[in-house]
């Protein structure tokens, strides 16, 4: 998804704007829309009809009627944006909407969930998963990361065992193997 | 009377010690998560999916709707001590349980809440005891051509009715509908949009996209916007209501309820809409109008006796038809389907033992929350003092592990990931994400009963339309799709006075009623 480096700023809280600049990175989710009803289109037409020719009933007119959905959605949605319209970022408990994006710090819990990928069978789910969540707790503003890293060696450790005696699903134990 | 022996029955089972254990652990969890902040009903019984591989569908499946009932609880305790909703259904709520939490009448709104939720839910349940076998009546006798109707309608009511931007709403289904098309076609035997990848023959896992979305982006997403400053928590006693109280909450109870319930049952009402229409219902009739905005109970009362009565009835197409219309309900559709159980109308004929146990627990879960939530909330309050790293980073540890227990491939992780940043771009760009769930879920068994009624009549896009029952359907469809033109007139008419909240965009007022000065 192309991420704009600097969203325009959001409205104040509660001052209402009249009249907002228009968020044209807005654009990009019609991008990305175009090129997925493409990419669902282009895929549809490589399938073969079969033996028989099963016409409607065959497994192409579906992804059609689904990629030019999102061909025809982006367009709108295009004209929606340039004439000014905005989706409704989502409001919660712990999201302050007058903030702009992080967007590094985005990058990084990408980065740190990724080498988590990378590693959960090599290091082993307790290990990979004890320094995933001290990495993100780091990331979010956490003080200590060695205190992170603990309570996440005792989640990680107490679902390990959760998982292999009451589910009977072995999680990779990796480096840790045989200890556990 | 055969329904109420099977009733019966059912409580039997759910009363056994095990399910009973299940139903406490599901309304205790299902509360924590509607009281945590980031993390809803939805995400976790998605999160709690792999638990499905280990227990009985019933023990599960009790657990799961405990969790459902809870969250609706847990959510009115945020919106009235942090005037922050975390749902769409407690903005409401939020509106005149803040300013009581604010004039020391904390305990009362809390109460009121608690307590309504319990009449609405009750009396809910029992609707839903009277209705679903109705459904399920009326819905035997229909066609593959009239099913994939119902479900069209389904789609695209959820898409366009629910959420501010339809064009916003469409996009989001479209792509859910495009996820739910990956792997292998059942039909035809032909992989579609797999590229090659073998682990995306069998389809994407619903878990993972359930998780990533409601997870991984929420996590993202308020990670890009943490809240920097601390949020303040109104403190609070031990919940009461006095006579007055009383007397002036039972009727916006059962009001709420019977606007509710309706809502919650048709495949497009949801929560917003009875919770809105209780809350200008109960402003028109109070004795004390001028208490509206200042902390009125009427106003507590009867939108959260709305909501839970909303969140009863959509459990009725749920188990009836097999069709979802909120994201807890999809998720739940989604454990069914993890233990091969398809709902709809054969369920009560295949697994009666299995509805009827969970529709029992409906309400046992009622009844221990209510008994849970009234000494409780102080406690719970606690819960919302958690620090944000911990909560987020766990929040992202265990969607890791619902994603991976599921296959145990590290292959799940990536897409979890890819899903996710997804999930956290629908949030940036205020893309519903109910349109894209109920996309993946439904798409493919729509896409199933089309190509059964076109083989049928052999090809004949006419058999789609054969019967009367679909073109009434197709009708509604396009009711709902000119509806933006029908809504203009509506306001006027709903209010009467200009209302403070316009059902279309409840978020606007709702960061005019945070202006309040603190």
């Amino acid at each position: 998804m192309s991420a704009p480096a600097a969203p325009p700023a959001a409205p104040a809280t509660g001052a209402r704007p009249a009249r907002r600049p228009r968020d044209l990175s807005q654009l990009g989710v019609c991008a990305f829309l175009v090129l997925l009803g493409a990419l669902v289109v282009a895929d549809a037409a490589t399938l073969s009809q079969g033996l028989v020719d099963d016409g409607v009933v065959g497994p192409r007119p579906v992804p059609y009627v689904v990629g030019a959905g999102l061909v025809v959605t982006a367009l709108v949605l295009a004209v929606d944006v340039l004439r000014g319209g905005r989706g409704e970022a989502e409001d919660g408990e712990d999201v302050d909407l007058s903030a702009g994006s992080d967007f590094k710090r985005i990058g990084l819990l990408v980065l740190v969930f990724a080498a988590n990928v990378l590693l959960v069978e090599r290091l082993g789910w307790v290990v990979s998963g004890a320094l995933f969540f001290g990495g993100v707790a780091k990331l979010l503003g956490g003080r200590s990361l060695l205190r992170a890293v603990a309570v996440g060696a005792v989640l990680s450790l107490l679902t390990f065992y959760f998982f292999w005696v009451v589910l009977g699903i072995q999680l990779p134990p990796g480096v840790l193997d045989g200890v556990l | 009377m055969g329904d109420l022996a099977a009733l019966l029955g059912g409580f039997g089972d759910a009363l056994t010690p095990a399910n009973l254990a299940f139903a406490a652990i599901g309304v205790v969890l299902g509360t924590a998560v509607g009281v945590l902040p980031g993390i809803g009903p939805a995400m976790t019984v998605a999160l709690l999916l792999p638990l499905t591989y280990a227990l009985e569908p019933a023990s599960a499946l009790i657990m799961f709707a405990g969790i459902y009932y809870g969250g609706m609880y847990g959510g009115s305790t945020t919106a009235i001590l942090l005037n922050t909703p975390g749902e769409s259904s407690s903005v409401v709520t939020a509106l005149e349980g803040n300013r009581m939490a604010r004039s020391g009448r904390a305990a009362q709104a809390l109460s009121t809440a608690a307590i309504g939720s319990f009449v609405a839910g009750t009396i809910g349940s029992v609707l839903l005891v009277a209705t679903a076998p109705l459904m399920v009546d009326l819905a035997v006798g229909l066609g593959e051509a009239d099913y994939f109707a119902i479900m069209v309608l389904a789609l695209l009511a959820v898409t366009a009715v629910l959420g501010s931007s339809r064009v916003r709403g469409f996009a989001s289904l479209f792509i859910g509908l495009a996820i739910g098309l990956v792997g292998l076609d059942a039909v035809s035997g032909q992989a579609r949009l797999t590229f090659g990848v073998l682990q995306l023959i069998d389809g994407i896992d619903i878990v993972v996209v359930a998780v990533a979305i409601f997870a991984v982006g929420e996590a993202l997403w308020v990670a890009s916007r943490m809240r920097r400053s601390a949020v303040e928590v109104i403190p609070v006693g031990r919940p009461w209501m006095g006579r007055e109280d009383w007397k002036r909450s039972w009727k916006p109870w059962l009001r709420g309820t019977a606007l509710g319930f309706p809502f919650g049952a048709v495949p497009a009402g949801g929560a917003e809409l009875p919770t809105f229409l209780s809350y200008v219902a109960e402003r028109k009739l109070s004795r004390h109008p001028e208490e509206f905005g200042k902390g009125a109970i009427e106003g507590v009362a009867g939108p959260e006796a709305a909501n839970n009565a909303s969140a009863a009835g959509t459990l009725v197409p749920t188990l009836a038809l097999g069709l979802p219309t909120n994201a807890t309900a999809a998720v739940l559709l989604a454990a069914f389907m993890s233990y091969g159980i398809q709902p709809g109308p054969l369920l009560f004929q295949r697994e009666p033992d299995l509805v009827w146990a969970l529709i029992a627990s409906l309400f046992i879960g009622n009844l221990l929350l209510l008994a849970l939530n009234l000494p409780l909330a102080p406690l719970w309050a606690k819960l919302l003092r958690i620090p944000r790293p911990y909560l987020y980073a766990g929040i992202l540890f265990f969607a890791t592990l619902g994603a991976y227990a599921t296959n145990l491939q590290a292959f799940d992780l990536w897409l979890l990931l890819g899903f996710g940043v997804l999930g956290f771009a629908m949030r940036r760009f205020g893309l519903p994400v109910l349109p894209l769930i109920i996309g993946v879920i439904i798409g493919p068994l729509a896409e199933e009963r089309m190509r059964t009624a076109l083989t049928l009549s052999q090809g004949d896009w006419g058999g789609l339309v054969a019967d009367p029952l679909s073109v009434v359907v197709y009708a509604l469809v396009a009711l709902v799709l000119l509806f933006p033109l029908l809504r203009r007139f509506l306001p006027a008419r709903l209010g009467g006075r200009p209302a403070p909240v316009p059902p279309s965009d409840p978020g606007v007022d709702l960061r005019e009623h945070e202006e309040v000065p603190r």
